[in-house]
Parts: C-alpha cells; sequence; structure tokens
C-alpha cells in the first residue's frame, strides 16, 4: 500500500478517533449529571430506588419526589438541552456564522411571542399553546428563509433579516407584558425565563418523540454541511442542492427549537454555545451529536444548581444559564483568539 | 468518454443577457482554454455549462442528455467544476478538503470505503500534497492553497472538469504548475478540461484549443496557432499586439504593444 493511502488513512483515523473519545467523555457526563440530578436532591434516592421507582414500586416520601419532580425534570433537561443545542448548532454550521443559533434570530423568540400572545391576552393553556408557539417560530423561520432568495449572498441576508426580527419580537412580548395583569404577567415571565418546574410526563413523551425523529435526521443532513461550507456554487458542483438542503435543515432546526420552546420556554444560551463549545472541544469541526451532549450537560447541570444553590430558594433554569453563559462566551473568545494566534 | 456541447445557448442575470446563443462543441480528450476580456461571459459561460445557471434559452447537453434534466448528483460524478475562489472552511486540513470530492460518489447512507482512499490518495500525490495532508487549509500558501483545490477536483473523478480562472493570484512559477498539473491530468485520464483564463500567452501555451469571446459571444475558436493573430487580439481585447513564435516550441507568442497616447 503506497505512502499517500496510508497518510489518507491516518489522517481520517486522527480525526475519527478524537471524535469517538470526545462523544463517549460527553455522553459519561451526561449520565452522571442525568443521575446527580434525578437522585441527589434535598431528598436523596438511591441508585437501586430509583431503579425500582421507574418499574413501579411505590417507596413512601421517596416516589412523590422522584417520579414528579427530580425524574421528569432530569428527563426534560436532557431533551431539551438536546434539542436547542442540536438545533442552534446545525443552524451556525448552516450559515456559517456563530451569531446564526435559533434564539438570536429570532426564531425561539417567535415561538416565544405567540405564546406569550395567546397566554397572556387569550387566556388559553395547554397544547393549543405550544401550537401557537410552534407556528409563531415557524412564522419567523419562513420569513428569513423567504429573504434568502437566491444568490451568493443569501446567509447574510438570513442573518440579518433574523436578527431584526428579534428585536421586533422582543418588543412584541414587552407590549403584551405590559397590558397583562400581574399575575399572569409574572408566570409568562417565568416561562419566559426558561423553567423545567411544571413539567409533565406527556410534555416529556412529546418533546421525547420530536427529539427521537427530528435529531438523527438532522445529524444525517448536517454530515452534508461540511460541502455546503464549501459555498454553494462548489457544493451545487458536487451534486448537493444548497437550496432545498437549507429548507431540511431550517424544518428540523425549527421543529426542535418550537418544541422545546413550547414546553420550557427559551433556556437562555443553550442553543447559541452548545455549538460553539463542541467545535472548540473538536478541534474546529462541527459535530450536531456533541453539540446536543453539551447541551444536555449544560441544562442538566444548571437546573440542579438552580434548584439547590440557594438554599430554600428555586430560581428558574434560564437565570442559571444565564448567568453562566456570559462567562463561557469570554472564554470561548479568549481561547478562540488564542488558537488563531497558535495557528499563525 | 463525456461529450459537452452548447446550442444557442443564452445566460442572463435577472434580465440581464451575458451569454447570447451561443454554440459551442467541447472537443472531448482535450484541453480547452475560454479567453476574452473581462466582463465577456466567461465565467457566466462556465457557470450555464455546470448547470449553475439555468440557459433562458436554448440547452446545455451532456453525453447527448440535457444537463438540467439529469439527477444533479448524476451530474458531479460526470462533470466537475472548481469555482473563482472557493470558500475554505475554518479549520480543515487537506486531506478533509480533498476528501469532500468524493461526495457525488456517496449515498446518504454509504460508507467511505477503500477505493475512496486510494483516489484521495492519488489526487494528493499528483498535486504534491501528501506532505501537507494534515496541514489545514487557511494556512496554505496561495499556490498550494490551489492545488488542494484542484486535488478536491481530481478526487471527483469526473470525465469532464471545468475550471474558472484556476491560475488568478498566482505568481508565474505557480500559474506554470498549475496549469501543468492539468496538461499531466489531460495526458494521464484523457479529461475533458474547459478552463477560463485571463492571460493569452499562457492559454496558447497550454490549451489545445482557444475560444475568444466577446461581448458574451464567440469571435473566433480553433487552434492556438490559427487563432493567436493580431487581427483576433485586436477584435477581442483591442489592443494592437505582434505575435511570434517561440523558437523552442512553436507556440504563438504574444507582444502587446504599448499604447499611444492621445497627444491632448
Amino acid at each position: 500500500m503506497s505512502a499517500a493511502v496510508l497518510a489518507v488513512r491516518e489522517a481520517r483515523r486522527g480525526v475519527h478517533r478524537r471524535q469517538r473519545v470526545l462523544l463517549v467523555a460527553l455522553g459519561a457526563l451526561v449520565v452522571g449529571l442525568f443521575l446527580v440530578r434525578a437522585l441527589l436532591g434535598d431528598y436523596r434516592i438511591s441508585f437501586v430506588d430509583g431503579i425500582r421507582m421507574v418499574t413501579g414500586t411505590t417507596i413512601p416520601g421517596a416516589s412523590f419526589i422522584f417520579m414528579e419532580s427530580t425524574l421528569p425534570r432530569a428527563c426534560m433537561a436532557v431533551l431539551a438541552g438536546a434539542a436547542f443545542a442540536s438545533a442552534g448548532a446545525a443552524y451556525q454550521s448552516m450559515l456559517r456564522n456563530p451569531l446564526a443559533s435559533p434564539d438570536v434570530l429570532g426564531i425561539t423568540l417567535g415561538a416565544s411571542a405567540a405564546a406569550v400572545f395567546a397566554v397572556v391576552l387569550l387566556g388559553w393553556t395547554g397544547t393549543p399553546v405550544a401550537l401557537v408557539a410552534f407556528a409563531g417560530a415557524v412564522g419567523v423561520a419562513a420569513t428569513i428563509h423567504g429573504f434568502a432568495g437566491r444568490g451568493g449572498a443569501a446567509t447574510g441576508r438570513m442573518i440579518l433579516v433574523g436578527v431584526g426580527l428579534a428585536a421586533v419580537l422582543s418588543s412584541v412580548v414587552h407590549w403584551v407584558l405590559l397590558r397583562a395583569d400581574v399575575y399572569r404577567a409574572q408566570d409568562a415571565l417565568v416561562w419566559l425565563t426558561g423553567s423545567l418546574g411544571s413539567v409533565s410526563w406527556s410534555e416529556i413523551t412529546r418533546l421525547a418523540v420530536v427529539v427521537a425523529v427530528a435529531l438523527p435526521l438532522l445529524v444525517v443532513v448536517t454530515r452534508q454541511l461540511g460541502v455546503l461550507g464549501l459555498g454553494d456554487d462548489l457544493a451545487a458542483g458536487l451534486g448537493v442542492r444548497a437550496g432545498r438542503m437549507r429548507l431540511v435543515v431550517t424544518a428540523l432546526v425549527v421543529l426542535l427549537a418550537a418544541s422545546a420552546t413550547a414546553v420550557c420556554g427559551p433556556i437562555a444560551f443553550v442553543g447559541f454555545l452548545s455549538g460553539p463549545i463542541a467545535r472548540r472541544l473538536s478541534r474546529g469541526r462541527t459535530s450536531v451529536p456533541a453539540a446536543a451532549l453539551v447541551g444536555a450537560a449544560m441544562v442538566l447541570a444548571a437546573d440542579h444548581v438552580s434548584a439547590y444553590a440557594v438554599p430554600g430558594t428555586a430560581y428558574p433554569v434560564g437565570v442559571v444559564t444565564g448567568l453562566a453563559g456570559a462567562p463561557v462566551l469570554v472564554w470561548l473568545l479568549v481561547a478562540g483568539r488564542r488558537s488563531l494566534q497558535e495557528a499563525s | 468518454m463525456s461529450t459537452l456541447v452548447a446550442e444557442r445557448l443564452t445566460l442572463a442575470y435577472d434580465k440581464r443577457v451575458v451569454v447570447d446563443g451561443l454554440d459551442l462543441v467541447v472537443p472531448t480528450g482535450r484541453v480547452t482554454a475560454v479567453v476574452g476580456p473581462n466582463g465577456c461571459g466567461k465565467s457566466t459561460l462556465l457557470r450555464g455549462l455546470s448547470r449553475l445557471l439555468p440557459p433562458t434559452e436554448g440547452q446545455v447537453l451532456l453525453d447527448g442528455e440535457v444537463i438540467g434534466s439529469l439527477p444533479t448528483k448524476e451530474v458531479a460524478r460526470r462533470l466537475g467544476l472548481l469555482p473563482q475562489q472557493p470558500t475554505v472552511p475554518e479549520g480543515i486540513t487537506v486531506a478533509e478538503l480533498v476528501e469532500r470530492g468524493r461526495h457525488p460518489h456517496h449515498g446518504l447512507f454509504r460508507q467511505w470505503s477503500h477505493d475512496d482512499e486510494v483516489v484521495v490518495a492519488a489526487a494528493l500525490e499528483m498535486t504534491e500534497l501528501v506532505e501537507l495532508a494534515r496541514v489545514p487549509v487557511d494556512s496554505l500558501s496561495g499556490g498550494q492553497r490551489q492545488r488542494a483545490w484542484i486535488a478536491m477536483a481530481l478526487a471527483q473523478r469526473t470525465p469532464v472538469l471545468l475550471l474558472d480562472e484556476p491560475t488568478s493570484f498566482l505568481d508565474i512559477a505557480h500559474q506554470i504548475d498549475v496549469l501543468e498539473l492539468v496538461r499531466d491530468l489531460n495526458a494521464r485520464e484523457g479529461t475533458t478540461v474547459v478552463m477560463v483564463l485571463h492571460d493569452l500567452a499562457m492559454a496558447a501555451r497550454y490549451a489545445d484549443h482557444l475560444v475568444a469571446m466577446c461581448g458574451g459571444e464567440i469571435v473566433a475558436e480553433g487552434a492556438p496557432s490559427e487563432i493567436v493573430t493580431p487581427r483576433v487580439i485586436e477584435s477581442v481585447f483591442g489592443i494592437a499586439a505582434s505575435v511570434v513564435t517561440d523558437p523552442t516550441t512553436g507556440d504563438p507568442v504574444v507582444i502587446p504593444h504599448r499604447r499611444k497616447r492621445d497627444p491632448s
């Protein structure tokens, strides 16, 4: 076998080995944090008891806390984190811009604005709110996509339109809140901050189905984003229809981001930061699975902190991700600059 | 052997017609260079030939079939394209870039195979990039980077290859490297090459067939020795020039004259 073939094989192996190690490590981290979140609260539950309760045994005292609070919250944290993060990473990678996550571009805000409008002004609850939130996100994404049009500057236009829409929608949210009575406004605010406080098993099942369908599809489709990253012309030359691919990715991103937002509100920074963190950990390669695991770990950890950091007070999880997100962003910027200097 | 033919091809951006009713039969298994002044429609013609820009009138036939009616991945296995100044994705290595050339040969779930390895390795060898396989593309010099792009196009293994100004921004030595590589490829694999070139002298030296364009139309077409004449240069570029014969190769060599200044 020639030296060149061996060089190609070695280059591929190096990248893939690193990627596998990273996924295993992140997977272990998520499992660990999941167990911590589900079992180690104010009321500690042994692993064996946890298994017994999941399989149907009732343990007085423990069962209620575990089955109705900590376990569903841990499940929701994993699902929502993975949904926001994979959507964010895929969109950032597609638009080749770290600003282009669904929360910055107003897609999650579209869901929020519609939901807040329905809850506060129309007094809706439950499934209709989820559907309206979904419609809001679809509306924003369709507008962004519509402005992309044809031609080279498509991604730049999409980002500009998205940022503009986000500003408009955030003023809509504020307007609605100003018109609301105090109690409803407070409920809406908790939701807007992002909270896992009141999730039900039916909501978890719904989001689990969405994630189980959309996430694997997104992983397969985003593998081709590597080719789209070469520019639309070259991608077309390699047999990729850039426009159609953007449409498919956008549809999956909206499905994931809007479904998660509908249940637990827009949890700050998860969609925006998971992709860049995963990229950093895998040396500049976009990996949707890695980003999904980073997102899940982030929300699990943040939810645990939000529940137990200050004794007697529970904050919405979004407060913690929001507070923790800013330093992480700074770290990414500093670390990114350092690696640039090393390369040059 | 693939054939590429344009029939009454009209290409336009919005309403602005750039290429107007052009007929061209690309010589199979030869190297064709398209020359002409800036804005004459050379690059647009290449976009039309590679189905990136659908014609407003007329058609492009690849192996006798209308190119726009073929599945795009099928076309990508027969016709490769290297646009001018493609985007380099952040952080990827030369090997990863070249591997992307295998994309048209993969299905949605088809795994990377030993054949792919062999093809990518051959492309790296031909472009002398084996040692740089694990180096990030964005840290390469201009000449190396252009070779990396060509390696990617080679990995696509298409019988037809379209290159849009493959030598722009390269110094003369690197221009020659790239053009020698194109000749090599043509000699070894019989690849049909169509390239847009700025430099008439280089085109005359490295192409078997010249297509001179002006104002969206073909002004002259044929072997370099027939096309490179003072009269054609005058009508295409609007400059006066002498043409002499290279004593070593017999190729035509263009010597542009200085423009006479108006005595105003």
